[in-house]
Parts: structure tokens; sequence; C-alpha cells
């Protein structure tokens, strides 16, 4: 097996936000981490210090002109009890944007690669440090894109999650142990003969919790993934004010992706929290005198990928055909109507606009009152009660997870159709050991002899 | 007086050349020398005492839930097991009746001594076997292959295949109470010097432990006031063989009876727990979870006041009467008060005291699928020998032995059951994969296609396979046949029939709370309502020109009523079937793989899986090892992160 190369390559990145802090840290993870960063570095020989320690000395470029690249710490952990579970260093450099820059690129010189977007966290899952939950609730909190998304990711992190399934699956175990129990051990007295209204019972309160779980799940793609959002109406209704109001009222989101640098996206904003991905913004700030037929057509368009509307009226004129026309395009949409321009005589026939209330926003010039008015509503359209941290505590935030929580749920409905059937306990029983199953796949822990302890642990069975 | 003192031989002879050695003659032994002998191999069967071949020296049961399905597992494979047994039973139950087909268990309580001499007997008939009273005390082994056995009387057998099933007598030492003594089980002479060689060649052997209960004379029984548990009258078999109505009436077999321990016994035995081997630490051998002493239920189970105890006999011209449920190894005078505090017994007469035994075992993941030593090519391993426990489980493994000692004689592909297969299949690969660290009992939920392993239909999986090995006869395999195309025949039958609507059929359906029928009905869709059996069917729509025979309609309502679930089971062993098809190379170096964790890949170096699927069901490879590990197979190298 002389073709394989068993390591995976040492990788590499800048770890802290570049220009924010005063030190900016690069870290480099794989088996050839301390050697390469030796190669450049001036002080303690790196790869005789003892591991976690920090050690004073120099960057040098080894170049031409070796020159001094930067005054650091450098941080060397060896496997396995690192983050990624293979030897890291962590160089802490002063943290200027050019200075950060050049120790990658030294470090990268060496022979290191750049990492991807969450490639320390897949290692230290492919090392096996942490389970398929936690490490995808890393790449959550990679993605996420507000605190509020990051609170749910890190919620996760350690493991809110994993408990709710973990305490779901002991429930199923139990019942599945009694199922098995009464079959194995027939003639055995000691436990509850599982009738088919036990077990209906037992079921309906398990899927009740999921469909709880579920429901938080549309929560928490909101979280993370944001709300694909269009800023309609005809022009010169003061669709570009509202975005810049909304994007100057320090509500522009940067993108936090650890290992690499941090962008700033303008066309995300921050609305309580919750992501707004602004669809077309190219496309609002154009306020050029435009034929109204094409300012509602380009609204149209971006209606289609809109998760919520945001449809600006002039308060100050009546509704045109423009206005019903996007009224009425809008019906179906989760939609927040701003009335503009409400310092001018009000012109608009309000009794027309069958509307609820609560998403009607009446603002001038869409200042601070109305984005304040417009994060009530927002809440009020997607989070009922808002977005409570109780809520949190457990959210499901990954697709992966809510399918398995759906194909549980599913195999849930079909153990009480069968049972509504009639059909023997043990028949059932199959959908029942599905439902656990899908919940092991959520944790990572599957099989094992989790049901025969269980039977062993609970009854005194046996001849 | 000079004491008595032992000796040994030390000059063996030639005893002669066979192709398979049987060592043992319990239930693993019996089935491995008898199918080996059935395939053409000269074969010897060495066992301690001629008085304990196919001896049942704990319950005198056999079936229930997995075993009963592992019994007509052996039989569809040719085994004697369900032969035997329909020989010789006192009284047969269907067990799990209320519930669904996949958990159907058969079981019988067995005359032991007419079982014992029932299978001695065939096995003594069999050409091309001999069956020899010897004690063995060391394997024959050159250059790590296995080239026999030899004696304590000095005889030196030699064969290129030797099946190990010495049961409970590997090193037995027998405890009651203070006293411990070396012993097999039921005080039979027990085999040392074996165990003493096996340690010697580096087999990591371990102690394990069970216990069996005592027994009472029957006649000093009070049955009152117990409860009785009479044979059923609708006959069943476990035999393939057997003719349908060749069965006992009700009154012919023999009641089982039901009473209870209580809070007296419970007291009792708290009282001299520290006189228990069990719980003094004397005895610190691995005992079974589902098989506890009473001892052990008292202190687990301390909030129970009562543990059933069934009164099983142990034959027909017998009155020894087995104590199921107190299994125990107190002393000797304890066990009579003990028995003497349950109802039904105060005056009951001890026979044989209780007793715990410990002995060794040879850690089963050291076998290959095929059973084989993965240390000493030729030598396989069955029966309590690999960590098991119980009769059936014992057998179906002594069958697979022998077939796979034969197969490996003539040169041919090793028979190894997949989990979906059956039972025997389910238990040798839990053997292979993960080892056990307590006797292993077979329970239909190890099985994970437990609506596919049913006990109803264990000869239509097997006996094709069993035809194929030559131990299922020409005309059996016929009848098999007949059988197979009838059941077939009428599935199709009722996918093109209908029910149509009619005053019977309508009145029928109404009076179950459901609608009139409008339209006709498939017959198979009709009898899938839970109210419509077959015979009830039959009522509504044309009679076959043949009538089904009682296992025919059982296997037609069975694969009708329950299609759904039972296509849902093959698809997921079609799915399994991808992973197992997924081999991994044996020449593989598990150091060489970069990110498996230290357990997985300790695990997989000492298990040394043959493909993906069984990697998979080694506990402590995890799923991260997994992927690992097939990208490094698949890919021929692993592959980069990116």
């Amino acid at each position: 097996m002389s073709l394989m190369t068993t390591d995976y390559d040492t990788i590499a990145a800048i770890s802290t936000p570049p220009g924010v802090g005063g030190i900016a840290i690069v870290r480099v993870s794989g088996s050839t981490a301390i050697a390469l960063v030796e190669k450049v570095f001036s002080g303690p020989d790196l790869t005789k210090v003892a591991t976690h320690t920090i050690n004073y000395g120099h960057l040098i470029d080894a170049g031409a002109h070796r020159e001094t690249v930067d005054e650091v710490m450098v941080t060397v952990m060896r496997a396995p009890q690192t983050y990624t579970k293979e030897d890291i260093v962590e160089i802490n450099c002063h943290g200027g944007i050019e200075v950060t820059n050049q120790v990658l690129q030294l470090v990268l010189r060496q022979g290191a690669r750049l990492a991807e977007p969450g490639e320390f966290t897949k290692r230290a899952f492919l090392n096996g440090r942490i389970d398929l939950s936690q490490s995808e609730a890393v790449m959550d909190l990679i993605d996420a894109k507000t605190a509020t998304a990051q609170k749910a990711a890190l919620n996760q992190l350690d493991g809110s999650l994993s408990r709710v399934v973990k305490r779901l699956r002991r429930e199923l175990v139990d019942l599945l142990a009694n199922v098995e129990v009464n079959i194995d051990y027939p003639e055995y007295d000691g436990a509850e003969t599982v009738t088919t209204k036990l077990m209906q019972t037992k079921t309906n309160k398990i899927m009740q919790e999921l469909d709880e779980l579920l429901q938080t799940e549309q929560q928490g793609k909101i979280l993370r993934d944001g709300l694909e959002t269009a800023i309609v109406g005809r022009p010169n209704v003061g669709k570009s004010s509202l975005l810049n109001c909304l994007l100057h009222e320090n509500k522009a989101i940067v993108t936090d992706v650890p290992g690499t640098t941090r962008d700033v996206l303008d066309e995300y904003v921050n609305v309580r929290g919750v992501p707004l991905h602004l669809i077309d913004t190219a496309g609002i700030r154009k306020t050029d005198n435009q034929v109204e037929k094409i300012g509602v057509d380009r609204s149209k368009a971006a209606l289609k990928k809109a998760d919520l509307v945001l449809l600006v009226l002039n308060a100050s004129e009546k509704l045109t055909a423009g206005d019903r026309e996007l009224l009425a395009a809008t019906q179906d949409s989760k939609r927040i109507i701003l009335l503009n321009k409400t310092d001018l005589p009000e012109l608009i026939e309000l009794d027309q606009l069958d509307v609820p209330k609560a998403t009607l926003i009446k603002t001038s010039a869409v200042a601070e009152n109305g984005t304040r008015a417009l994060e009530a509503a927002l809440a009020k359209l997607f989070f009922e009660e808002g977005v409570t941290s109780t809520q949190l505590d457990v959210m499901v935030t990954n697709a992966r997870q809510a399918s398995l929580l759906e194909q549980a749920r599913s195999a849930l409905q079909t153990v009480l159709e069968g049972l509504k059937q009639g059909l023997p306990v043990d028949i059932v029983q199959i959908d029942l050991q599905r439902a656990w199953e899908f919940l092991g796949e959520i944790t990572g822990d599957n099989y094992d002899d989790e049901l025969m302890d269980q039977l062993f642990k609970k009854f005194c069975i046996g001849k | 007086m000079e004491k008595l003192k032992e000796t040994t031989v030390q000059h063996p002879y030639d005893a002669g050349h066979y192709d398979v050695i049987v060592v043992g003659a319990g239930h693993a032994g019996c089935e491995a020398a008898l199918a080996a002998a059935r395939m053409g191999q000269r074969t010897l069967l060495l066992t301690i005492s001629l008085e304990m071949v196919a001896f049942m020296p704990c319950n005198p049961s056999l079936g229930g839930p997995a075993k009963g399905t592992v019994v007509r597992e052996i039989d569809a494979l040719g085994g004697e097991m369900g032969k035997i047994i329909d020989q010789t039973y006192i009284q047969m139950r269907l067990l799990n009746t209320g519930k669904g087909p996949a958990v159907q268990a058969l079981r019988a309580q067995a005359d032991k001594h007419a079982y014992h001499a029932a299978m001695k007997h065939v096995i003594e008939q069999q050409e091309g076997l001999v069956l020899r009273q010897a004690i063995v005390d060391d394997l024959l082994v050159t250059s790590d292959q296995i080239d026999g056995v030899v004696t304590n009387t000095g005889a030196a057998y030699y064969a290129p295949a030797v099946v190990l099933a010495t049961g409970t007598s590997a090193r037995g030492q027998i405890y009651i109470g203070e006293l411990r003594y070396s012993s097999g089980p039921n005080n039979s002479v027990p085999s040392i010097r074996l165990s003493e060689n096996l340690a010697a060649k580096g087999f990591p052997l371990e102690r394990f432990k069970t216990g069996t209960p005592p027994r009472v004379n029957g006649k000093t029984i009070d049955y009152t006031e117990l409860e009785e548990q009479p044979g059923d009258a609708q006959p069943h078999h476990f035999s393939f063989t057997t003719a349908y109505d060749d069965y006992l009436s009700v009154a012919d077999q023999v009641s089982c009876w039901l009473t209870y321990t209580n809070p007296q016994t419970h007291q009792l035995i708290r009282d001299h727990l520290d006189r228990s081997p069990l719980f003094n630490g004397v005895l610190d051998g691995i005992g079974p979870r589902y098989c506890p002493s009473l001892e052990d239920k008292v202190v687990r189970f301390a909030d129970k006041d009562r543990h059933q105890v069934f009164l099983e006999p142990e034959g027909r011209e017998n009155e020894e009467w087995y104590v199921d449920g107190m299994s125990t190894s107190m002393p000797e005078e304890i066990q009579q008060e003990m028995l003497h505090s349950v109802k039904g017994l105060e005056h009951a007469e001890l026979m044989r005291p209780g007793y715990a035994i410990e002995y060794d075992i040879i850690p089963p993941d050291q076998m290959k699928p095929n059973m084989e030593s993965k240390r000493i090519a030729g030598l396989f391993t069955a029966g309590q020998t690999n960590g098991t426990s119980g009769y059936e489980e014992a057998a179906g493994q002594g069958l697979l032995a022998g077939i796979n000692a034969a197969r490996k004689n003539q040169q041919l592909e090793p028979v190894v059951l997949k989990r979906s297969d059956g039972y025997i299949g389910v238990l040798i690969d839990d053997l292979v994969t993960k080892g056990t660290n307590e006797p292993y009992r077979l329970l239909t939920s190890r099985a994970e296609y437990r609506l596919l392993l049913r006990n109803d239909n264990a000869d239509l999986r097997l006996t094709p396979l069993g035809y194929e090995l030559g131990l299922i006869s020409e005309a059996r395999y016929l009848r098999f046949k007949k059988k197979q195309a009838a059941i077939a025949s009428e599935l199709q039958r009722l996918q093109t029939i209908r029910v149509k609507p009619g005053a019977a059929v309508n009145d029928f359906v109404t009076q179950h709370g459901d609608k009139p029928l409008q339209d006709g009905i498939v017959a198979a869709q009709f009898l899938r309502r839970p109210y419509v059996d077959y015979d009830q069917l039959l009522k509504f729509i044309p009679a076959r020109e043949t009538p089904l025979a009682p296992e025919e309609v059982e296997q037609v309502t069975v694969q009708t009523k329950y299609a759904g679930y039972i296509q849902k089971e093959e698809e997921k062993v079609a799915k399994l079937r991808r992973m197992e098809q997924k081999k991994i190379p044996a020449s593989i170096d598990y150091d060489e793989i970069a990110g498996i964790a230290t357990e997985g890949r300790e695990k997989l170096k000492q298990i040394q899986p043959a493909t993906l699927a069984q990697a998979a069901r080694i506990s402590g490879v995890n799923p991260s090892d997994l992927s690992i590990l097939s990208v490094y197979i698949q890919q021929g190298r692993v592959a980069k992160t990116k």
C-alpha cells in the first residue's frame, strides 16, 4: 500500500478578524505544523518545546534579506489534545491586515495549504474529537450571520439538541424494551404488558415533542439562512431611503468566517437578530426617472425569490394602478407594508388596504421609529412571541437533523396507523424502532447494546 | 493408607486417522459430528461420558422465542435437534400467540433421558461416525495447522479438522455454598488438561459462570393451589419431517405448574447472602444477566416481593422436577429452607441441589466467520466453548462448525449465514464480530430483520441451502418444493380473483363494523383486513382444486397480511447487502490509516472484519472511523479532506 499518503496535509488560516484587535492569530494544523513554523521562527526550538506552551520570538522571512516579519508569541499544542486532534501551532502576531497577511503568506510558502472555511472543524470531526451534531453546530456557527443565530449554534455545540434527542431516545428505548421483554419472556409477569393503548399514548407523546422540535426548525432556518427580502414599490415611493436607513443605522452585517477573512456584505441587514438578505439592492439604488411600468416589473421579479416582502407605498398619494398590482401580487407573501411620507397630507385610501394592522407601518422617511416598528412587525410575522432565549435552548438549525426528525416523526405516524389497523404490537414495533434509529443518527449513537442493556436493567427476567 | 496418586500416560499411540474429530458430545458436538459424517467425512465424536451425550444438564426444555426458531433452522439445514425433540417431548406450547407472526415461538418440555437416548442412538447408527468415550488432553498442532488430538489414555487421533465443543466441562468448578469442587456439569468428570494446553498455546481463556436450580421429587409437590400450565391442543412440530397429526393429545402431555417465591424466601436469602459464593466474592466469573440466580434477583430487584417459579417435569418415567426460577448456589441446607418456603413445595424432597458452575471459554472473536480459529487452521469451536448459553444456540453453532469443517476438507467455500438468513446467522455474526462479555443468549431483539426470521418460514429460508449441502434428502426436498409451489400459486391466485359483493360477505363485513362492499375487492386485499382469516376468505371465493395444508395456509396468511412490512425489511436487507459487498482486503494494515480513533483501530485489528458491513457492527468503531475506512478502501488511499 505504498501509494497511500496516510496523513492529512497541513493547513493554515487567519483565525481572527483582521484589523480589528491588536493581536491576530494565524492557526496551523497538521502533522508538519510544528516543523513548518520552526523553519521561520527565531526563538526556542519549537520541535523541542513542551506541548501547550507559549514561546516568544520573531518570524523571519528566510528570503534574500532575512527580514524580521514580526515579533510573535507562538503557541505549540501537540496532538492529540488539540481542537483538531492534530498538532496545532498558533502564531499570535500584531493585528494589522498587512502584517497578518504577511505571516500567513510566510507559513503558506513553507508548505501549508490555505484552509477552507470550517476545515479545522471538519478535521476535529474526522479525527473523532466531536460528534456529528456538534460538528454541524460549528459549521452553523461559522455560517451564522447574526448574534442570535450564533447563540442558537453555540447552544447546539454544547449539546442541547443532543440532550433532547437523547432523552426522546431513552423514552423510546424504554418502550421498546418493554415490548421486547413481552416478546422474549412471554411468561414473565414483572413487566407491564404493552397494549395497543399504552403504545398509542406513549407514541403520541413523543410525536408531539418531535413536532415541537420541527417547528423550531423553521425558525432555525431563518436564523441561519436569513430571510430573502424584497423591497418593492413603484419608483419614488422611498425604497432607497428605506434601504439606506436599514444599511446605515448600524444594521449592516459582517459575516464571520473564522480561519479566513471577514467580509462586509452590505446586502445583509440585521433586524432584531434576524438576518435579512436584501434582493436586488442595486436595482433599488437606481433612483433615476424610471417609468412606473419598469419599476413594477422589476419589483415583481424580485418577489419570486422572497421570503419576506417589504412593500413601500406613498401615503401622500392615492393608490395607483401600479400599487394595486403590487398589492395583489404580494397578497400571499409574508409582507410588511410601509406607508412612507406620512409627514405630508395623507391621501392614500387606507380603507382599501385590506391588511392586518400589525403589518402596516406608518413612517416618514423611514426613520428610526420606522425600523423599530419594522422589527416588531417582523417578530410578529415569523416568531409569534419573538425569538426568546428559552426557545433557543433547543433549536433545529440544520437540514440533515430536520430531515431525520421528520423521518422519525413519520415512522411514529406509521406506528399509530398500524395500531389503528389492529396490527400486533411487535409488528408496529418495527417502525417504533426505526424512529429510535433515526434519532440515533442525529447524535451519531446507534445500535450498540443500548436496547439489550435496558432490557436487563429494567426487568428481572429469566429462568 | 498411602494417598492415591494420579498418573499420566507418557507415550501416545496412533489410534486412527479421520477427516473430522469432534471433541464433546453435547448439543453442539452431536450436530457437528452428524453434519460432518452426513457430508461424507469420516468422523470421530469423543465424549467424556457416553451417559452425557446430548444431555440437558439444566432446564428440560427446548425452544421459546428465537431459540425455537433456531431449532427449526437447524432442521431446515438437515440437523437433528428438531427431529429428536418431536419424538421425545412431553409438552408442546406455542408462545406469543396473541402477538404477530414474527415472534410466535414453539417450546417443548423434553423428556431429557429419552432425548439423550434417542440422539445417542441416531449417532450410533450414523454411517461414517464413530462415537467413543475419551478425555481429550491436548491438541496436535503443526505450524499453526491442526493435526489431531491426544486423549488421557494416550490415544492420538489424527484429522485435518477438529471441532472443539467442550462446554462447561472446560476446567469446570461447581459451587454450592462454601463447597467448591472440580467438576463438569451434573457431577461429570471435568476436562482440565485440555484447557491448560489451550492456554499454553496462547488462547486467551476467560471464566464464565452459570447455574442451575435444585430438583425435587414430584411426588412431594402439593399441586392443589398451584396454577397449571397444560400443553397445546393444536398440533405443532419442530421438524418439517414430522407428520402434522403425529401429535400428543393434551391429556397425554404433562403439565407444568406455576408458583411464586415470597418475602420469607427473600429474607432467607438476605440472611445468608454471605454464604453465597456469588456474593461473598469467592466466585467472580461473569454470569448471564438474563438467567440470574434467585440471589441475584432478590438483591437487584429488592422492591419485588415475589418471583415466578415454574415447576417443570424432567421426564415421563421420572419424578425429578426442575424448579425453574430458583437457580442458586446457596448451601444445601439453605436451599432446602428456601424451597420449603414456597407454596406447593412446603414438603418437597430435594433430589439434587442447585449449583453455580464456572468454566473456561475461548473468546469467540478469535473465530473467523466460518467458526475456524484465526490462530490454528482447521480448528473450529462451537457452543458454550464460544461463550454462549443454551442448547439451541450450541446446536446451531455445532451444525455450522461441522458443515464448515467438512467444507474446508473438501476445499469448498465456507458457509456463512447472513444476519438476514436466520437466527443462526445473527448468533454467529454477533460472536465473531462483537465477542461477548457474558454467556450469550439469543433474543429476538438481537435480530434486526425479525419479521423475515420467523418461526414459520425457517424451512422456506434454509431448506434449499440444506439440500445444496447434501444434508436434506431428495424426497424431503421434493415435498418442500411442493409446499413452496402451493404457497406461490395461492398467493398468485389471491391477487387475481376478487371477492364480489353479496349478502353473505356484506353481512360478515358489517358485523365487524366495516362498510358493505360496493364493488369487488381483490382477495388478497380482503385478507389483509384484520378480522379476516384464510378460512373466512374461502367462504367468499372459489375453492382451490387441492386444498392447502395448515402450514401452507399459515404462509399465505402471513405473507399477505404483513406484505408491506415484509417488503420494508427486505429493502433494508438489500441496502445492507451493498455494504456486505464492500470487502475489506485481508492484507489491510489498520496502522497505516490516519484518523481512525485508537479504540476503533484496536477493535478492527482484533476482529479483522471481512466487509464494511461487519466493520460497522463492531462496537467501538464509530461512524467517522467507518467513513475514513470506506474512503481508504474505495480510493485505495486516504483522500485529502478537500
